[in-house]
């Protein structure tokens, strides 16, 4: 495989297209986007070329900024099915919260091209908790054609609670609580005492390392992403903040949240969902419905959507599909769905703000990071797809095995070689 | 089963003959204790009552591949009367619907579902699936394990617009059991759901599960050469077996057997999980050595590879939209798989195999049908939902009585409040047999499964 030479970065000027800013407004016609240095500089429909800049003509097209995917673990895992290539979980590791996805991640998995062809720019990626309810610490990369994928390194904490923190903590919800609370107070006892700390003994829950790690998720330092889905667990969780007051809690899951929605937004607590699940696939999502995020997002809860279940390594492209739903349900009545412009923001903006990294990526607004892409229609159609993406300014290669795969087989039957020369 | 009742009739020629041993054969089922009815667990299906009722004004496309602007859909009796352009005559006194700006088709047909098998909620108890205990139980039937009350019927009805659905056995073993048709309508039995009239199915698999399945018990098929081997065994025994039953000689009665020679003898329809080109190929041939034919072969992400195969053998490949590198032999997945297919003249159909993916065929082909343009195959919106309607029901043998908008035809209906290839659009209403069971603006038309009942978000739109 060739590895891809960026172009230089340049002052690039989009023009004619149909433009989104991603932070909740309504596209607006005939926008302009100028990139420079890596940044995006402006962005609105009255914008004026900078004298030198390489003009793209987007007439027809729409532009967006890149899409974040708000749950994932893209770059961790190349077939699922295949665990030599599954960095998502470690389930015969002695270490829980202390693993670090960082080192694992490969920017030149074929999920990250497939993904940045679709328009997905930058990912949340959450390790999976496997022996511990405590599943390490995540990242926020971009799925650009380079070595240098890591966006934030260490960017939150990962802890299963509901029916798989039971599970994992022993059998029982009560038994997870404990733990979480016992672990915590482990992790304090640590940090006042590294040196006296002790880890090794049978009566140790955390090792010294993933007592060092939580230290930061009790202080508040780092964001504790909690899956969690009913309306009960949402609430037990937000309780947690009596005991441990610095918690800077996100929820991930929250299938039954439009239950608890006033809570939520009361706590100031981001969510990040799944967006198309309605059915009650589990005793803890008895409430599903794809109204969810449309109900939450009303009730003033700041709502991203990722890929809950499964597939969040290899489809984060379905995000498109999930946000316009959101917009269909309008036409249901008794449905609660979003407008365009918030569906666009749970994919971009809103992931970017409940990571911490508002200020830096998500939209098109000044200063902002060069994330920008041109659809060649609605984005939130199936139809469309990506013409052009950039990250951080750079224009990326939008080719991958499945294109190649595709030109190989246009015609099944080989011509004068077989298809092992097509390439 | 006709099987058996052709092999009676054998009988009773060589009864003509004079011989005593005929004679015996002839009433060997009735004495048999381990005889059954022909049809033991018979469809109960009745279709519910509808009103004669016309949808005018909107976009039609009939599932053959005709599209009808400004058309009229007229139903009555529980099926199809006419179908045609707006001067198109309809009784002065009977329901109409005004369809500008809408679009109307016929339901969608999901041919791969583990509805009611791998039911909502997905916890051990309900896990009915797969009667993964041997590579070979062709003797089970998916519809035995099939719980009516999963709730996932009526979201696949509301949202996905899917009137009929095959329920497959799982695909850990080569040969899975029966499949079963069913119209998607609530229903206290399954057999109230049975679709009347429709073939059994065959569920095969090749590839990684088996020898996954198996392996991993240190057992055979633990490889892709013990499948093949194990399938071929099979198929000499079946033979054996179907040539006795046809020449009416005595032997004791096989369940899995019985099924095997239904299909050889063409009264089964072979469904075959299989994602490679190259395992597809070794099947085909397969089927050629051993007399029988696969319908379609499911889950086909190769098969753009082998388009021509598949055209000259004249075999469906049921795929998804974008699933891909899920597992090794799901790798090469692309998306403009059923365009490619389509385009070399073989048959596409969209499949689900999936609780979520059965509420959204239409987006799925939609993902398809831009991955074509963008490679220049143009396929129109109309074509392509023969994938969704016409192309599964004559995969799933139930052709006549379903899965187009054409005169005669059961009135399984679906009216979309915008293109149905849009991901803003949604089944506004569902008619099956005419009877209108799903309306987006009447809370008491979506159905509620006992499951659901009383439990919170009970009714809610979902």
């Amino acid at each position: 495989m060739m590895l891809w030479v960026p172009a230089f970065s340049q002052t690039i000027a989009i023009t004619g297209a149909t433009l989104a800013i991603g932070d909740g407004s309504e596209p607006v016609r005939n926008g302009t986007v100028v990139i420079a240095a890596g940044k995006v500089v402006a962005a609105g429909p009255g914008v004026a070329v900078p004298a030198g800049a390489k003009t793209i003509d987007a007439s027809g097209k729409w532009v967006t900024p890149g899409l974040v995917s708000g749950f994932s673990r893209v770059g961790l895992v190349e077939v699922p099915g295949v665990t030599e290539t599954n960095d998502s979980s470690a389930s015969k590791s002695p270490f829980s919260a202390a693993i670090d996805i960082e080192p694992a991640i490969n920017p030149l998995a074929n999920p990250v091209a497939i993904s940045r062809t679709a328009g997905v720019t930058r990912a949340v990626v959450v390790p999976a908790a496997s022996g511990n309810i405590f599943a390490g610490q995540g990242a926020i990369v971009d799925l650009g054609a380079d070595m240098n994928p890591i966006t934030k390194a260490r960017a939150f904490q990962f802890v299963e609670m509901g029916e798989d923190g039971a599970s994992k903590a022993g059998g029982s919800r009560p038994a997870a609580y404990l733990l979480f609370k016992a672990m915590l107070r482990e992790a304090q006892d640590y940090a006042r005492a590294p040196a006296s700390y002790d880890g090794r003994s049978k009566d140790a829950l955390l090792m010294r390392a993933d007592a060092q790690a939580l230290g930061p998720v009790v202080n508040g330092q780092m964001p504790l992403m909690v899956h969690v889905e009913s309306g009960r667990d949402i609430l037990s969780v937000l309780a947690l903040k009596k005991d441990f007051p610095a918690l800077r809690l996100i929820l991930a899951g929250a299938t039954e949240g439009w239950m608890v929605a006033a809570q939520i937004a009361a706590a100031k607590v981001p969510v990040i969902a799944g967006g198309l699940d309605d059915l009650p696939s589990s005793f803890e999502k008895l409430a599903a419905t794809q109204s969810n995020v449309g109900r939450m997002v009303k009730a003033g809860v700041p709502v991203s959507m990722g890929l809950m279940d499964r597939d969040e390594g290899l489809q984060l492209r379905l995000a498109t599909q999930q946000a316009g739903n959101m917009v269909a349900l309008n036409k249901v009545p008794g449905a609660t769905g979003l407008s365009w412009g918030q569906a666009l923001r749970t994919i971009t903006s809103a992931p970017a703000e409940a990571m911490g990294l508002g200020d830096r990526i998500g939209s098109l607004k000044a200063g902002k990071a060069g994330d920008v892409v041109i659809w060649d229609g609605d984005p939130l159609e199936m139809e469309s797809a990506p013409v052009a993406v950039w990250i951080d300014g750079v224009q990326q290669p939008l080719d991958n095995r499945q294109t190649k795969l595709r030109d190989r087989y246009a015609t099944p039957v080989p011509g004068a070689l077989p298809k092992a020369y097509e390439w | 089963m006709k099987g058996r009742s052709i092999a009676l009739a054998i009988a009773l020629v060589a009864c003509a003959s004079g011989t005593m041993a005929a004679k015996k054969n002839e009433d060997a089922p009735r004495s048999n204790p381990s005889a059954e009815p022909e049809n033991p667990y018979p469809s109960t299906y009745q279709p519910y009552p509808g009103v004669a009722t016309a949808i005018r004004g909107a976009t039609i496309f009939d599932g053959e591949g005709g599209r009808i602007d400004n058309g009229i859909v007229f139903l009555s009796g529980g099926k199809i009367v006419s179908v045609g352009g707006p001067d198109t005559p309809i009784p002065a006194d009977i329901a109409i619907f005004d369809g500008t700006g809408k679009f109307v088709t016929p339901g969608v047909i999901d041919i791969h579902s583990h509805l009611g098998d791998y039911p909502s909620p997905s916890v051990a108890a309900l896990s009915d699936g797969n009667e993964a205990t041997a590579p070979v139980t062709a003797h089970v039937w998916a519809e035995h394990s099939i719980w009516p009350q999963d709730a996932g019927f009526g979201r696949a009805l509301a949202n996905g617009g899917v009137t009929s659905l095959q329920i497959l056995p799982g695909s850990a073993n080569l040969f899975g059991g029966r499949g079963v048709t069913l119209k998607n309508v609530p229903a206290r039995t399954m057999q109230g759901m049975k679709f009347p009239g429709a073939p059994s199915s065959l569920k095969m698999a090749c590839g990684e599960n088996p020898k996954r399945v198996y392996g991993a018990r240190n057992r055979e098929p633990a490889t892709r050469m013990g499948n093949m081997a194990v399938n071929r065994q099979t198929w000499i025994k079946a033979r054996e077996y179907q040539k006795k039953r046809a020449a009416a000689q005595p032997q004791t009665r096989d369940l899995g057997l019985e099924t095997l020679a239904d299909v050889l003898e063409g009264k089964i329809l072979v469904h075959n999980h299989c994602y490679r080109a190259d395992e597809m190929a070794n099947v085909i041939d397969m089927g050629k050595g051993f007399g029988y034919k696969v319908t379609a072969f499911h889950h086909a992400v190769e098969s753009y590879k082998i388009a021509d195969l598949l055209k000259e053998n004249g075999i469906c490949s049921a795929m998804w939209g974008d699933w891909y590198g899920f597992k090794m032999e799901a790798y090469d997945g692309i998306k403009e798989n059923l365009p490619l297919v389509h385009n070399a003249g073989a048959c596409a159909i969209v499949h689900s195999d999936d609780e979520n993916g059965i509420q959204r065929l239409n987006q799925e082909a939609a993902k398809a049908i831009g991955a074509g343009r963008r490679m220049g195959i143009n396929i129109l919106d109309e074509i392509a939902w023969t994938w969704l309607a016409i192309n599964p029901a004559r995969a799933m043998g139930i052709a006549e009585q379903t899965g187009s908008l054409k005169v005669g035809k059961m009135a399984d209906v679906v009216l979309w409040n915008g293109n149905p290839f849009s991901t803003y659009t949604r089944p506004e209403k569902v008619w099956i047999d005419g009877a209108l069971l799903y309306d987006a603006n009447d809370p008491r038309r979506r159905p509620v499964s006992d499951f659901e009942l009383g439990q919170i978000g009970a009714g809610d739109v979902k």
